[in-house]
């Protein structure tokens, strides 16, 4: 099948009329070779391998190569590439506006500058093993094989066993985005006090102890609660879009890492305001945009799964974008930007492992509590306990997380994702279909929330003892009084009236 | 020659250099500036954690003048920077030594 594939592509680049004559003589030429060997598929069978694209289904039905199988489907390719521009989007500037916006002036950079470098060194831990970690096969439940060290064997062609229409390279790169923004979202419990050579290290250890594995229990095809996909799963449970792997697991790792850091020299006695609301909402727009190629994009495809995702993506969004300023507004008098703009992303991360799996009123349900939720967290929970996490990652990506994967397992339903029924075969071998229908799925997504905070919570306390004993974590107190951007990165955010 | 420092209402300030310009004052120095007086401060509340600013934005406006100008000056300013409320601000006068303009090296009540 290589060599069809190939001639097709280089065609591309020649005159329409001069590509067309050479994809005729390759097709013909590749039937040709076929037919010596097997019989060449029948019109009926090809038919069917088209139909498989537009029905997001195996390209080989029936086991036939095709001329359509091996080849990455256009429209499911070209939404998965949009899709990955758009979670590099929620980083790059998202978060670090968003984020950036919420620290004091002195700061500020080193909040970027957080972002920018967790963006190439994941990106190089991803290309060297972080993907094959994840996704190769060889593994087990709990971590991947090691075919795809450096990318190697990851091309154009899909990778069927997770997109039937998606090139592997794609696929990789767009799950590289999620493994990007996930230890930038740690930044926010941590920020305006954490050495940076301590971060870059800390989040090196803490992909391969948290991130890699459960990505890979969680999405891998056999892993440990892969409830959709693997018929042999421990944990029969679900997540859409990375309910468990993204939010629970910055949310709690963040916690515990500002328990062990410490609070910001300060805390309590000087106001640590926000120095820039406007980027606030600049960044949280952006990181609303891109939230649709995190969610939509998790179908893997542009069908009607995505479709679904997209629609209860923006109703839970809106919707808690709404509740929490307006809680906010009847219990402390007034409703504020920041209120609006907690909510829009409490709405998103509270959405992100149910948005592919329930209906539009199970959405605005999500919207309702992930806007209450998450306010009563940050409100109070935090000054009752007094950890300073300084942009609140854990009280809305924490606790939203947590409390996503608690009402996806409320509110999935088998008609809208027919995968969680029995006409997924995996789904009927492991048993998620029944336990999505008889209620005992939320125990599933119990047992998965429990899971990943464990993991995340050890793996933290060891890696941030462990950094400590190695390099320190926090710089000098000079340092953070003047501010990590001219201690640690030698510039400043605003230099002056000129 | 006299320099007069006024702290102001930031809103008061278009109206109190307008007044100025038209009695014939040339010039003033406009700053950005935070303080706290009789009015005290605000507070603020973001997310979990609310805070009392202790500084007010305000305007301090300089402008220097020959001493038989300063009384109109003054005049001005109350009657333009007053809204009858608590943090309204404050007038300094104080004596100014030389004045020299950078241009011409002009000196004295030339220079204002």
């Amino acid at each position: 099948m290589n060599h069809r594939r190939t001639a097709h592509r280089t065609a591309a680049p020649y005159r329409r009329y001069f590509s067309l004559a050479l994809l005729f003589l390759s097709v013909t030429h590749s039937l040709l070779a076929q037919d010596s060997l097997t019989t060449a598929p029948s019109l009926e069978q090809r038919v069917a391998g088209l139909e498989a694209y537009l029905n997001n289904a195996n390209p080989s039905p029936g086991g036939h190569a095709l001329p359509s199988s091996g080849i990455a489907g256009p429209g499911h390719n070209g939404w998965m590439m949009t899709s990955a521009a758009l979670v590099l989007f929620m980083t790059l500037p998202g978060l670090a506006l968003f984020y950036g916006g919420l620290v004091r002036r002195k700061n500020v950079l080193s909040v970027l500058a957080q972002c920018l470098g967790i963006a190439g060194l994941v990106t190089i831990l991803w290309w060297a093993v972080g993907y094959s970690l994840v996704f190769s096969d060889g593994g087990n439940a709990v971590l991947g094989g090691w075919n795809h060290l450096f990318l190697s064997g990851v091309g154009p062609a899909p990778d069927t066993s997770y997109a039937y229409w998606v090139s592997e390279n794609i696929f990789a790169i767009y799950q590289m985005m999620f493994a990007i923004i996930t230890p930038a979202l740690i930044v926010g419990a941590i920020a305006e006090r954490m050495k940076y050579s301590a971060v870059l290290l800390f989040v090196t250890a803490w992909m391969f102890l948290v991130y890699f594995p459960l990505a890979h229990m969680v999405w891998g095809a056999n892993g440990l609660m892969n409830g959709v996909w693997n018929a042999d799963a421990a944990v029969r449970s679900i997540d859409f879009a990375g309910g468990t792997v993204v939010h629970m697991s910055s949310g709690w790792s963040a916690l515990v890492l500002c328990l062990i850091l410490g609070k910001r020299i300060g805390f309590g006695r000087e106001p640590m305001l926000p120095h820039n609301m406007v980027l606030v909402m600049v960044g949280t727009g952006m990181l609303w945009v891109g939230w649709y190629g995190f969610n939509a994009g998790s179908a893997l495809a542009a069908d009607g799964i995505a479709a679904n995702a997209f629609v209860t993506t923006t109703l839970a969004a809106a919707v808690a974008s709404f509740v929490w300023p307006m809680a906010e507004w009847a219990v402390r008098g007034k409703p504020s930007v920041l209120g609006f703009c907690s909510g829009v992303v409490s709405g998103l991360v509270v959405i992100t492992p149910a948005c592919g799996f329930v209906d539009v009123n199970g959405a605005v349900g999500i919207g309702v509590v992930a806007g209450l939720v998450p306010f009563l967290a940050v409100w109070k929970l935090k000054s009752w306990l007094g950890y300073d996490d300084a942009l609140d990652t854990f009280g809305v990506h924490g606790v939203g997380g947590t409390l996503g994967a608690i009402v996806t397992g409320l509110a999935a339903s088998p008609s809208v994702n027919p995968n969680l029924s029995a006409a997924n075969a995996a789904a009927q071998a492991n048993g998620l279909a029944g336990l999505a229908l008889n209620g005992g799925l939320v125990l599933e997504q119990l047992k998965a929330a429990g899971l990943t905070l464990l993991l995340s919570v050890a793996a933290t306390v060891l890696i941030a003892y462990a950094v400590r004993a190695f390099i320190g974590l926090r710089p000098s107190a000079s340092s953070e009084l003047t501010g990590l951007d001219i201690a640690e990165h030698g510039e400043e955010g605003y230099t002056g009236a000129h | 020659m006299k320099k007069i420092e006024a702290i102001i209402r930031p809103h008061k300030l278009d109206e109190v250099r307008e007044a100025l310009q038209e009695a014939g004052f040339r010039g003033l120095t406009v700053t950005e500036v935070k303080g706290f007086g009789r009015q005290g401060g605000h507070s603020e509340i973001y997310r979990g954690s609310e805070y009392t600013i202790n500084f007010l934005p305000k305007v301090k406006i300089e402008l220097v003048c020959p001493n038989p100008s300063l009384d109109k000056a003054v005049d001005i300013i109350l009657k333009h920077a007053k809204t009858g409320e608590v943090g309204d601000g404050k007038i300094f006068i104080s004596a100014v030594e030389e004045v020299i303009r950078v241009r011409t090296e002009e000196t004295g009540e030339d220079a204002v």
